[in-house]
C-alpha cells in the first residue's frame, strides 16, 4: 500500500498492518507523519507537535 | 461486546490494549480521534470506552461526548477533568485526606511570592496541565523563581497565569508510579533517576516496586480521591513523612511498567473497564 507525503509529495511505503494514528518517517524528506483515515483510504498528514496538554 | 479504543495517537500502549481486549473474547472499536468525528447523543454501536488521547483536552472531550451516547468511558470525563488539571488533583487529595507535598495557587507574581514563601523553598513551579516533566522548574530562592515567572507570564496562554507552587520533596533518586483502581494495588514501578524530574519519558529507569501495605493504601486512596478508575498515581517517598501523591494520571503510559514487572496491564485495563 503507498501513500503520498503531504510534505515533499514523495510515495510513502505503508506497513501491511498500517493503522491510523501510526506515525511514519517519510523516507525522502523526512517528515515525520500521522496515518488518518478519510472514506476507508490511508492519507497521511504532518504529525502533531506533541502537545502542552500530552499526559503520561 | 463491542469495546472502543479511543485515540489519537497510536501506541504501543494502545496497541497492547486492542489485543487485551480481542485474547478477553470482544471486539475492539478502533475510534482514532484524529480520523473521525463524534456527534454527541447519537448510538455508537458500542457500549464500552477505553479513553487514551494523549492529549488531556481529547481526551476530556471526547470522554464527554461518548457519555452523552449513553457509553461508559473508562476512565470517566470527570476523572478525567481531576486529573488533567494538577491543582484540582492536589485539591482532591487534600480533600479526601491523602498525603501530599505543601501546595499553593497564585493568580499574579504577587501572589506567587507570597505563596513561595509559606510553602518554603526550594519550590517546584508546574502548569497546571502539563505533563512529562515538561516547563517543571525548580526555584531554590526567590531569586530564581523570579526569573521563571518573568518566563512564564511572557507565554500568552491563561495556563501561565496560574501559578502552581509546589513545596520540593527531596526524592532517594527515585519516585514511585503505582497503578491503582478504587479497589486494589494492581502493580508499581520504582522510577528511578539521578536528575529530580523523574518521567520516563525524560530518560528514568523502570524497576519493579515492592507492594507494600502503605503503598497499597495510599494509592488506592489517592484513585478514590479522583473518583475512581483505572490510574496512574505517582508516589514520593518523603524522609519524614513517608509516602506523599504527587499527582493522578487519567491516560496512563505503561509499557516499561508492564515489561519490568511482567504484569499484563493492557489486559488489567480492559479487564477493570468491562467488569467493573
Amino acid at each position: 500500500m503507498k501513500a503520498f507525503c503531504p510534505v515533499c509529495g514523495g510515495e510513502v511505503e505503508l506497513p501491511e498492518d498500517v493503522m491510523p494514528g501510526e506515525l511514519l518517517e517519510c523516507q525522502s524528506c523526512g517528515a515525520t507523519l500521522e496515518v488518518y483515515e478519510q472514506e476507508s483510504a490511508f492519507k497521511l498528514r504532518e504529525a502533531e507537535e506533541i502537545g502542552e496538554d500530552w499526559g503520561e | 461486546m463491542r469495546v472502543a479504543v479511543v485515540y489519537d495517537r497510536l501506541r504501543a500502549e494502545e496497541k497492547a490494549i486492542m489485543r487485551a481486549v480481542e485474547e478477553l473474547g470482544h471486539k475492539p472499536v478502533r475510534l482514532h480521534l484524529n480520523s473521525t468525528h463524534l456527534s454527541l447523543g447519537m448510538a455508537v454501536g458500542f457500549s464500552i470506552a477505553l479513553e487514551r488521547a494523549t492529549s488531556g483536552i481529547k481526551a476530556y472531550s471526547s470522554a464527554a461526548a461518548l457519555e452523552a451516547s449513553g457509553v461508559k468511558v473508562v476512565n470517566s470525563s470527570q476523572v478525567i477533568a481531576n486529573c488533567y488539571n494538577k491543582l484540582v488533583t492536589t485539591a482532591k487529595l487534600l480533600e479526601s485526606g491523602v498525603p501530599a507535598p505543601r501546595t499553593a495557587i497564585a493568580f499574579s507574581l504577587e501572589g506567587a511570592y507570597k505563596a513561595a514563601e509559606e510553602v518554603g523553598y526550594p519550590v517546584v513551579v508546574k502548569p497546571v496541565n502539563g505533563s512529562w516533566g515538561r516547563l517543571v522548574s525548580l526555584a531554590q530562592d526567590e531569586e530564581e523563581l523570579r526569573t521563571i515567572l518573568e518566563h512564564r507570564e511572557a507565554i500568552p496562554s491563561p495556563f501561565y497565569r496560574i501559578h502552581y507552587i509546589q513545596e520540593f520533596i527531596r526524592k532517594p533518586g527515585r519516585d514511585i508510579r503505582a497503578f491503582a483502581t478504587e479497589d486494589r494495588l494492581v502493580t508499581a514501578v520504582y522510577r528511578v533517576a539521578a536528575h529530580w524530574i523523574t518521567n520516563t519519558a525524560r530518560g528514568a529507569r523502570a524497576e519493579k516496586a515492592e507492594l507494600t501495605s502503605e503503598l497499597e493504601e495510599i494509592a488506592v486512596k489517592a484513585a478514590r480521591a479522583v473518583g475512581g478508575g483505572f490510574l496512574g498515581v505517582d508516589i514520593a517517598e518523603d524522609s519524614e513523612r513517608g509516602l506523599l501523591v504527587l499527582e493522578v494520571n487519567s491516560v496512563t503510559e505503561f509499557r516499561n511498567a508492564a515489561r519490568v514487572t511482567g504484569v499484563d496491564i493492557a489486559k488489567e485495563i480492559v479487564e477493570y473497564a468491562i467488569g467493573a
